[in-house]
């Protein structure tokens, strides 16, 4: 497991959790490049394994809310997550013990280690989705143990900060930040989710820090090779496709970038359909789901491995997709009922992914059955 | 009439063009001052087609000098960077992922302050002139005169990168300037690594577009001439030698759209086999697919819109290996003359297997004529597979598509391509380049966060058209043949309030006769 995340840990972790992202989350280039000086300036971060987590530490989960486009262009002054985990810390009036990680897919699995760094306090080799999703309540903090997001605390490039004390419903809660990001524009460090060990550990996907890292490593060390079998393999996954990105169609819903993808296999035989809004949610192929929400959808260039982003797609891109068993904590009823097919407005049941749940050689998850 | 020009890294190729009709073509080894190629292949060019100079109209020229000098490190010049946008961006300051030899070249002097937009078109912070004042006076003082200019949202606002650049220009009145908005599109680090590159060429770019003028002037020649760009469309000389990091990636672009004029197609697949490397891309509408991810050059990351090729190790001077059988990526490169079988040279090449094969009849055949049959049979099929595999790849449907085969070294590729519905070897097809060069538009791009919330869609959509359109007119495009060659919304992940992103690109013929 990882004890720590050193200068050469970045790049695998920034390229697991590109695959972990399903195509959403934002890049972690970026944020990867932050990290790297606060390493160099640092040294390295400690990370904690979540079963060494006492159960009455002080918990806080962070990640960055707001629109990946802009956060190309508008880079951070750096020490926004610290300033919001600090002015959370003012208002619960306790000292945090460790940074939990919100979501581990895309951009997010930097800031947990940046912010944790810059305090001094550990990140906890953990996170609340095990990939990318498009919500804040979308986590397993809310579904497996009806812990809050608020009290919550965003911070802005401007160290401008809002704090929300209470909220009537996650949902709400997730409307309001989201409106607080806007006016931050179109990008908030957010820190909430206070919990304690028990919490975390009953709740948390484990060990997706050291799976990214993993998965980055394997995806490095076998360039050259067919790079897209090693990650299905790295994932438990199975390969559901190869072949090239032919049609690409975007819509706006709500505010989120919505749209079909079509690829079409090398040979010219199959078709693979795939649903995102955001994340890549639901396949098709030949007609028939083989993938579906909460179950991830990966596609990684086939040449090198690379995560593809939905930003990224483009007619003619050459692509592997990769389909995977979510961990069990996002296949339970609760899960389910939060980002199974129907909450993202599709009108299919879930599918069950065959085969084992994504995990490393150590884990102390439930077995991998789901209801 | 129309000249068009490649100087490339091996050769030097121009084209005299009438129209649509190419009247002559001329390929002549590249010099270490780019001049005397230019003027040694316009001499040969010009005394063949006995060619009056005055009906020459204008002289289009692509170039790879300004790739390469990024690439090799060489002739840069020294550059300030100043950004605006704190107190954001503090935390990945300009070159932070450059490699640190290229840093080095460039003398990585750089600053920030306060200034920048957000995405909407409020100020990040104000902008403060004593500071930028003060910069400036520090970049004087390290006897810099070279600034490149960045700032937040610079593309939906570059008022601040234009009043940066007046206080520098106060305080430095010989400065050089690139601001970042004139250059790229969203992306802070990527269009401002363009600005800071650009700021480095430009001594260089001065002194080359000097040569290309003095030896157009040597030849008499007084017509305007143009520099073609990475997007397949022209700029003025004046502006080239400004914007020189814009030439990127022309090469590649103007083999393609040579190729579709030359064989009259527009949605194909482009094989361009050089002396070295064999280069393949998508045609799509008569213009190169472009590549999907951010594309680095000599290690430092671009957004720039590059034609989305694969580049092999096959060429006419490829070594060719028998035991076990080998073909490139080893070449003789520039070197074919005078190393090759037929050329009375001691390396075996696949041009010398194609002679040995009695396809073609170049240099003294009688050299290859007791090459094993064998040997020569197998690497035929190595190459031909090598070529087969890498179609493939660049191909986006199971449906056959035209291949359209350019380039020197074009003659290595014989046999039906799989998947291909039919081969097109064009005439002038050694010269594919320069054609591309010759007959080049020019262009203007729109790139900008809109809110729908604001206006409609549609309205949005216009916009974009009209500026993109008259940033072609400005360009130097005729107003009456800009058509809009692209249209490309993303809309802004996790927000509502329906902004997106709206890029959009409008190319016109290039006005004559001015």
């Amino acid at each position: 497991m990882l004890k720590q995340v050193t200068v050469d840990d970045i790049q695998p972790i920034a390229i697991g959790a590109g695959i972990l992202g399903t195509g959403g989350g934002g890049n972690p280039y970026l944020g990867s490049l932050h990290l790297r000086s606060v390493l160099e300036e640092y040294g390295p971060q400690p990370v904690l394994d979540p079963r060494q987590v006492p159960d009455d530490a002080c918990l806080v989960v962070c990640g960055n809310i707001g629109a990946p486009t802009v956060s190309i262009e508008k880079i951070p002054q750096g020490r926004e997550m610290a300033e919001a985990i600090v002015q959370l810390q003012n208002h619960v009036g306790r000292k945090f013990d460790a940074v939990v990680i919100a979501e581990i897919g895309g951009a997010n699995s930097m800031q947990p280690l940046i912010a944790g760094r810059q305090l001094g306090i550990p990140t906890v080799d953990a996170d609340g989705m095990g990939r990318a999703f498009p919500e804040i309540q979308m986590s397993a903090f809310v579904f497996e143990g009806d812990i809050s997001a608020a009290p919550y605390a965003l911070v802005d490039v401007a160290h401008r900060f809002a704090l929300v004390p209470q909220a009537a419903t996650e949902k709400w809660g997730e409307r309001v930040a989201r409106n607080i990001a806007i006016s931050m524009g179109a990008r908030g460090a957010m820190a909430g989710y206070v919990m304690n060990g028990v919490q975390m550990r009953s709740t948390a996907i484990k060990y997706t820090l050291s799976l990214a890292r993993q998965l980055g490593r394997a995806v490095l060390s076998s360039q050259g090779d067919d790079v897209p079998a090693v990650v299905a393999d790295r994932l438990q996954g199975k390969t559901i496709f190869r072949g090239k990105i032919n049609d690409v169609n975007r819509r706006i819903v709500r505010g989120f970038a919505r749209g079909n993808l079509t690829c079409v296999a090398f040979d010219g035989k199959d078709e693979l359909k795939i649903a995102f809004q955001n994340e890549y949610l639901i396949a098709w192929l030949n007609g028939e789901v083989v993938a579906t929400v909460p179950d991830l959808i990966c596609i990684v260039t086939a040449e090198t491995g690379e995560p593809v982003s939905t930003e990224m797609l483009r007619y003619g891109t050459r692509v592997v997709v990769i389909a995977v068993p979510a961990p069990a904590e996002l296949c339970t009823k609760a899960a389910l009922a939060a980002v199974g097919p129907p909450a993202f407005g599709y009108d299919v049941p879930w599918r069950p992914l065959p085969g084992g749940r994504i995990g490393l050689p150590v884990t102390d998850r439930r077995d991998g059955q789901c209801t | 009439m129309r000249i068009g020009i490649d100087v490339g890294g091996t050769n030097t190729d121009a084209v005299l063009m009438d129209g649509h009709n190419v009247l002559g073509s001329v390929k002549t080894p590249t010099t270490a001052n780019v001049t005397d190629g230019i003027t040694d292949a316009l001499g040969t060019l010009l005394r063949d087609s006995e060619l009056a100079v005055d009906s020459v109209d204008g002289v289009m020229i692509g170039t790879t000098h300004f790739t390469n000098a990024v690439v090799e490190r060489r002739h840069l010049t020294r550059t300030a960077c100043i950004r605006l946008g704190l107190p954001a961006t503090a935390c990945l300051p300009p070159m932070v992922d450059w490699p640190r030899d290229l840093s080095e070249a460039v003398g990585g002097v750089m600053f920030m302050a306060h200034g920048g937009h957000e995405f909407d078109g409020r100020e990040i912070s104000p902008f403060d002139p004593g500071e930028v004042r003060n910069i400036a006076a520090q970049i004087r003082d390290e006897g810099i005169d070279v600034v490149a200019i960045s700032s937040v949202f610079s593309p939906v606002n570059s008022q601040f990168e234009e009043d940066t650049a007046a206080i520098v220009r106060e305080v430095i009145p010989d400065a050089t300037i690139t601001l970042s908005s004139s250059i790229g599109r969203i992306g802070l680090l990527e269009r401002e690594n363009a600005a800071i590159m650009n700021g480095c060429l430009q001594q260089l770019a001065h002194q080359t577009i000097n040569g290309f003028r003095s030896a157009l002037q040597e030849m008499k020649i007084t017509a305007p001439f143009y520099i073609s760009q990475n997007d397949g469309t022209l700029m003025a000389a004046d502006f080239a030698a400004a914007y020189p990091v814009l030439t990127f990636a022309s090469g590649p672009t103007n083999s393609m759209r040579g190729a579709a004029f030359l064989s009259g197609l527009r949605d194909a697949i482009v094989v361009d086999v050089g002396g070295t490397t064999t280069d393949i891309g998508v045609l799509r509408h008569g213009f190169p697919r472009v590549a999907a991810l951010a594309v680095e050059i000599g290690g430092v990351r671009t957004n720039f819109r590059m034609p989305d090729t694969i580049s092999i190790g096959l060429g006419g001077g490829s070594l060719i290996q028998g035991d076990p059988l080998q073909v490139g990526p080893r070449s003789v490169g520039y070197e074919l003359t005078t190393r090759a079988q037929v050329f009375g040279g001691e390396e075996l090449t696949a041009t010398d297997i194609v002679v040995a094969a009695g396809h073609e009849d170049i240099g003294d055949a009688s050299r290859v004529s007791g090459l094993d049959a064998g040997l020569v049979a197998k690497v035929e099929d190595r190459i031909e597979n090598i070529v087969n595999v890498a179609v493939d790849r660049m191909k986006t449907s199971a449906a056959e598509v035209p291949v359209i085969v350019v380039g020197g070294g074009s003659i290595l590729v014989r046999r039906k391509i799989v998947g291909a519905s039919e081969m097109v070897r064009p005439d002038h097809f050694p010269v594919a380049n320069a054609i591309g060069a010759a007959i080049a538009q020019v262009g203007g791009e729109c790139d900008q966060i809109f809110s729908l919330a604001e206006m409609t869609r549609d309205e949005a959509l216009a916009k974009a058209r009209a500026e993109a359109t008259s940033r072609a007119t400005a360009a130097g495009a005729d107003p009456a043949s800009v058509e809009i060659v692209e249209v490309e919304e993303v809309p802004l992940a996790y927000l509502p309030g329906n902004a997106t992103r709206i890029m959009v690109k409008a190319v016109g013929d290039l006005q004559e006769g001015e």
